[in-house]
């Protein structure tokens, strides 16, 4: 990755999608715009990826559908945890779909099939990015005086009754800075390295003041970043940040509507479904409320819980009761949660048990150092261009790109490929499919379509590629073979479908018109 | 030889054209052959093998699906059509992708009786498709080994 000017060349692109035909062609098309490729055939392999070289991807383009994980969801996970662009793509182009892109964060949405001039200019994403990012930082700027750390102090040490020393501060504060660059690069200043990295701790101290402002409907940016008291940290960040935490929260309470809580949790209201999460913030910080207690209620709290505890001795026993009941805050008064979307978030069971989960909750799913549980089954793949192993057998590397069945279509130098036009007439159309007789009953999908009703007619089989075909006298767009001569059987072809006899195809009970002629021919001379 | 040269080539021009005519292939088949270079020369083929593959297979998933009478899981179908109409549209199978839109809509009817016949049709054109792609990739072989080069042929 280049220090200095930004340039297009090298840009590292990891491709997600699960065709292979696509995943191959975005490959070439991106190699020949010079940049370097990584494809993926499989979301969670794309997020293994991802997570194991945090600094080693610029930017992310990844398919709506994909069968193990929905394109969104992998959106949510790169913007939360990586903070990449990502770009969407898909073959469907509906409004919702593509607002729903643009809602979970995806920098753009391309439309398939995707063209040339369209991937030339992906790294401007990228750009755009890093630029922000620099100006968010060093807008703050980090020449802290004593305020400065002051401030930063009261918000890390203060009612924790720590006596901190001023070089104690000093240190803290060089750490956290260090935790909050990129951890791959630790000699990168602020600007160089862009992009904020939403440490365990900041995201803690993010979710803290979230819960504070709880239910109170404007759980804004704004408000947020005060309370949390990280002075580098920008408004846009908080905003960006606040966002994609909101996606994160909504698609938790879809999933944990399904289960039950024995703590009381009523399932939540249905009303924070969409994009715009209000104020029930509160519940995911049930337990990390009191973790709030101490940090940011500068004068209240005496508790000295350090922020990543994973555990509270003593808690606070109004924070474990259901979210229904009142005074569960320090602070304020909650009114009846209504909109607490997030109450679902955690099983209210058991105190000490919903306050080991919840870090645990975030880790997995916000911050880069956990991979998922699912992760452990991969093996790792350094070759710069992979197709998930996992993957149906029959894709081979595009490495080994020759080894792909292109033999099908490929002729192998010693055949020549021979084509004997014939007109041939519709009744030596039928007689032939009478002879060309093959009985390919082993394959399922015959036996299936088979008993869809369809009559069957004088069977056929298969054409194979295989055929010598000679063109020696081509005939404008009526292009025959002599099928006597050169049908052979597919191994595994399920021909099914064109069994039915050329009537029924054309719903009549005749022959079709010559217009329809020669195009039927081809398919009763090469299909089966 | 020049004059079975030429004469291939010239096939090889017009059998090209008809397939764009008669609206086998859209500009997307195009695309790809600007990609094929001297790193990939075998490009267009291996692709179009790739798509023809995951063809059988989605098919074939879509007719199992069918087959499960009184109990046919229209969504899987859909969601099968979905990633066919995407694989088409990647080598500009422009019949294949039409057919894919309206069998897509037939499973949002939940049409069992379209299902069927549009997945019919879906098979033939894609194996019409892969037989005549072969016919022109045999032309190409025979203008090679006749000594010629493969001509550009601008739809």
């Amino acid at each position: 990755m280049e220090k200095g000017g930004f340039s297009p060349v090298g840009l590292r692109v990891l491709v997600v999608d699960d065709d292979p035909t696509w995943l191959k062609i975005l490959e070439k098309m991106l190699k020949k715009c010079s940049y370097e490729v990584t494809t993926c055939g499989l979301a969670r392999e794309a997020l293994r990826l991802l997570r194991e070289r945090k600094d080693g991807y610029d930017i992310v383009i990844s398919d709506v559908n994909m069968p193990d994980m929905d394109g969104f969801k992998l959106l949510e996970h790169v913007g939360l945890e990586l903070d990449l662009p990502v770009i969407m793509m898909s073959v469907d182009g509906e409004t919702s779909r593509v607002m729903k892109g643009v809602q979970h964060g995806a920098c753009d949405y391309l439309l398939k099939p995707i063209r040339m001039k369209e991937l030339k200019i992906i790294w401007q994403h990228v750009l755009r990015k890093k630029l922000q990012e620099v100006r968010d930082i060093e807008g703050c700027g980090y020449d802290g005086g004593a305020d400065w750390i002051t401030r930063y102090d009261e918000a890390h040490f203060l009612g924790g009754g720590e006596d901190v020393s001023f070089g104690k501060k000093r240190k803290d504060f060089d750490f956290e800075k260090k935790l909050l660059q990129d951890e791959s690069d630790p000699s990168s200043s602020s600007s160089k390295k862009a992009r904020v990295v939403w440490s365990f701790e900041l995201h803690q101290k993010f979710v803290n003041a979230v819960n504070q402002i709880g239910c109170d409907h404007k759980a804004g940016p704004k408000k947020i970043l005060d309370l949390m008291n990280v002075p580098w940290l920008t408004r846009e960040n908080v905003a960006s940040h606040l966002q994609k935490y909101r996606l994160y929260l909504s698609r938790l309470e879809k999933e944990k509507e399904i289960k039950c809580y024995s703590g009381g949790v009523k399932s939540i209201d249905s009303s924070p479904k969409d994009a715009e999460v209000n104020s029930g913030h509160q519940s995911p910080g049930k337990s990390s409320f009191v973790f709030s207690g101490g940090m940011f209620q500068k004068a209240t709290e005496t508790d000295p819980k350090p922020l990543a505890s994973a555990s509270l001795s003593d808690p606070n026993t109004d924070v474990i009761m259901p979210p229904k009941t009142k005074k569960t805050r320090i602070g304020f008064d909650p009114p009846p949660i209504s909109s607490s979307a997030f109450d679902s978030l955690l099983p209210w069971n058991d105190a000490s048990e919903v306050l080991e989960s919840k870090p645990v909750l975030y880790e997995n799913s916000f911050l880069q150092q956990l991979p998922l549980p699912s992760q452990s089954s991969y093996v790792a793949n350094s070759a710069p261009s992979l197709m998930e192993e996992e993957m149906k057998p029959p894709y081979e590397t595009p490495a080994g790109g020759s080894s792909v069945n292109a033999d099908e279509f490929l002729m192998p130098q010693d055949k020549i490929s021979t084509v004997t036009i014939q007109d041939l007439d519709p009744s030596a159309i039928s007689c032939m499919k009478q002879q060309e007789f093959s009985s390919n009953v082993t394959n399922n999908t015959e036996a299936i379509l088979r008993s869809l009703n369809w009559e069957l007619p004088e069977s056929h089989h298969s054409a194979s590629l295989d055929t010598d075909l000679d063109l020696s006298c081509l005939n404008g767009d009526r292009f025959l073979a002599n099928t006597g001569l050169y049908f052979q059987d597919y191994s595994n072809s399920p021909s099914l479908l064109s069994e039915l006899p050329l009537n029924l195809w054309y719903g009549n009970e005749r022959l079709p018109d010559p217009d329809d002629y020669s195009f039927m021919v081809d398919h009763g001379l090469f299909i089966s | 030889m020049d004059t079975l040269i030429a004469q291939l080539q010239r096939q090889f021009r017009d059998y090209t054209i008809s397939l764009y005519h008669q609206g086998f292939l859209d500009d997307q088949f195009t695309e790809l052959k600007k990609l094929q270079d001297e790193c990939s020369p075998d490009f267009v083929a291996e692709v179009v093998t790739l798509f023809f593959e995951d063809c059988e297979k989605l098919i074939s998933n879509m007719a199992r699906a069918l087959d499960q009478t009184g109990n046919v899981d229209f969504k899987l179908v859909g969601s099968s059509v979905h990633q066919l109409k995407g694989s088409s549209s990647s080598v500009g199978a422009k019949r294949v992708k039409g057919l894919c839109v309206t069998l897509k809509e037939c499973c949002d009817s939940q049409n069992f009786e379209g299902c069927v016949r549009c997945l019919q049709q879906v098979d033939i054109e894609y194996k019409t498709l892969k037989a005549k792609l072969q016919d022109l990739f045999n032309l190409e072989q025979q203008i090679v080994q006749a000594g010629g080069r493969i001509p550009q042929v601008d739809i």
